[in-house]
């Protein structure tokens, strides 16, 4: 483990912060609320002359996306920053930055989409871009936005993943909330991300890196039709595989330098519980306070973060859940006229061919960033409670904190 | 379709593994150009014209189209100023 310095930073600036030590070739961001600390602390580093970062101000996200695909293409490494609809404005870049290939790193803060205009905390924009082909990370606090924004170089880049990755913090509850962080020297967070690797791929000319090389050209993005489009996505559904295997092991080797450790899922008392929310983000910090209230008025109640939403870690979660009776998935998104949230759709998924599993129900919160209190969560567990008391789930989905039945 | 490499044996990144010239359009075409060498003053305004350059031109000026290529969009046909060019099912 290395020395390390404890800083006042907020969630934004923990990015910022991490992206300097790492020192990424370009930096392509276009300022969007609640993410603009980000692109504002990154340029002034650049100002300063304390990265050799090419600082590129876009005129939008749609070109914020575009230059680090063509600057990743190219071999470098390339980040991005946005939040909502910036997201939303990026979104075919989005997808074409997954198919090639490219190991970019973006910090999605994550805010409502419009409309009506909002720009406080909820995960509709990143759960929009689930299918995406991105590798997700959810963070709790700044600390962990801090590790991530390191950790997420080596495992996009990991030579047998290969895939961008979005780092997603809570708008205002962790971007602008000052908190104490660990960080590392700027030479010990050099020496973990070391240099880009790259893999071989074999182009018209031969075989070679992939990466636009004019030694060695390459044809990256061409037309691909019914006979290579879809062996094209089964790559992505593999790389997504590999990536569940080898991210741990980027995560233990963090841990190794930096004395934390982290897993896809982090389970809270888990053991003996009889009722337990699963779910992601700053939140879930309010529900581990929650637990602990809950377990001394004798309520045998534990909770589960899921830190990485993609891609989803299936055993881990079972793992976690174990066999507890009753397990309810608190979302900050809602998927119009669909059965449930995302969140929950999945885990029902996973869990449908089980024969033991947990009866589960959906808990949908904090929409456009509206407060998610202790008592929310308590009325959570309260209505886990009545499930496993009366052994069904009348309601799939109940949206707690909205006014009016 | 013609008998292709699996996903595995696929370059990532949905890298070109051959050139163009390999990847035979042909096919997409419904109609070809016939060309009707009797009428035809070898201006060459079809090879010009061809937007797949796979019009090509003998020594003597004679056309040719290469039916490999071809997409059968019929703009050498539209474009022949002696209407020497029919264009025909494949």
């Amino acid at each position: 483990m290395v020395e390390q310095k404890l800083m006042g930073l907020n969630g934004d600036e923990a990015v910022a912060y991490a992206t300097k030590q790492v020192n990424p070739d370009i930096v392509a961001a276009y300022p969007i609320t609640p993410q603009t600390i980000i692109v504002e602390r990154f340029s002034e580093y650049f100002a300063d002359r304390e990265v050799d970062t090419e600082f590129v101000a876009v005129e939008s996200e749609h070109s914020a996306m575009s230059s680090c695909v063509g600057a990743s293409a190219a071999g470098a490494r390339a980040f991005t920053a946005t939040a909502a609809n910036g997201l939303a404005l990026m979104w075919e870049i989005v997808y074409i930055a997954s198919s090639l290939r490219l190991p970019i790193v973006m910090a999605v803060v994550n805010r409502a989409l419009s409309g009506p205009i909002n720009i406080h905390n909820d995960h509709s924009d990143t759960m929009g871009a689930r299918d995406s082909g991105w590798i997700q990370i959810y963070c709790e606090n700044a600390q962990e936005v801090y590790d991530a924004s390191i950790a997420a170089w080596r495992i996009a880049e990991h030579l047998k993943v290969q895939l961008p990755v979005m780092v997603c913090l809570d708008g205002f509850t962790l971007s602008h909330t000052m908190e104490n962080v660990m960080t590392l020297p700027d030479d010990a967070v050099q020496k973990f991300v070391g240099e880009r690797p790259f893999i071989e791929v074999e182009g018209h000319m031969g075989k070679g890196e992939l990466r636009l090389n004019p030694e060695m050209p390459l044809t990256m993005g061409p037309l691909d039709l019914q006979d290579f489009y879809y062996e094209h996505k089964i790559h992505q559904v593999d790389a997504m595989e590999q990536a569940l295997k080898y991210m741990k092991n980027v995560d233990a080797e963090w841990a190794k330098v930096s004395g934390r450790s982290y897993k896809y899922v982090e389970p809270y008392l888990m053991e003996d519980a009889e009722v337990a929310l699963i779910g992601m983000g700053s939140m879930m910090g309010t529900v581990r306070h929650m637990v602990d209230e809950l377990r001394a008025e004798g309520v045998k109640a534990g909770m589960i973060k899921l830190r990485l939403f993609r891609p989803f870690p299936v055993d881990a979660i079972k793992k976690a859940v174990g066999d507890i009776p009753v397990l309810g998935v608190i979302e900050k998104c809602i998927s119009f006229g669909a059965p449930a949230s995302p969140l929950m759709e999945e885990l029902m998924t996973v869990y449908y061919h089980d024969k033991e599993k947990p009866m589960i129900a959906n808990y949908v919160v904090g929409l456009g960033g509206r407060d998610v209190s202790p008592d929310m969560i308590r009325e959570a567990y309260k209505s886990m409670a009545k499930i496993k008391k009366t052994g069904k789930v009348d309601k799939l989905s109940t949206y707690i904190g909205v006014r009016g039945d | 379709m013609s008998k292709e490499r699996t996903w595995q044996e696929l370059p990532k990144g949905a890298v070109s593994y051959r050139p163009s010239m390999e990847y035979k359009t042909g096919d997409w075409g419904v109609d070809a150009p016939k060309i009707d060498l009797d009428k035809c003053v070898k201006c060459n305004m079809c090879h010009f014209y061809c937007p797949e350059g796979c019009i090509h031109v003998e020594e003597d000026g004679t056309p040719v189209p290469d039916l490999e290529y071809c997409k059968g969009c019929g703009i050498c046909a539209k474009e022949c100023p002696v209407k020497a060019i029919e264009m025909v099912r494949k």
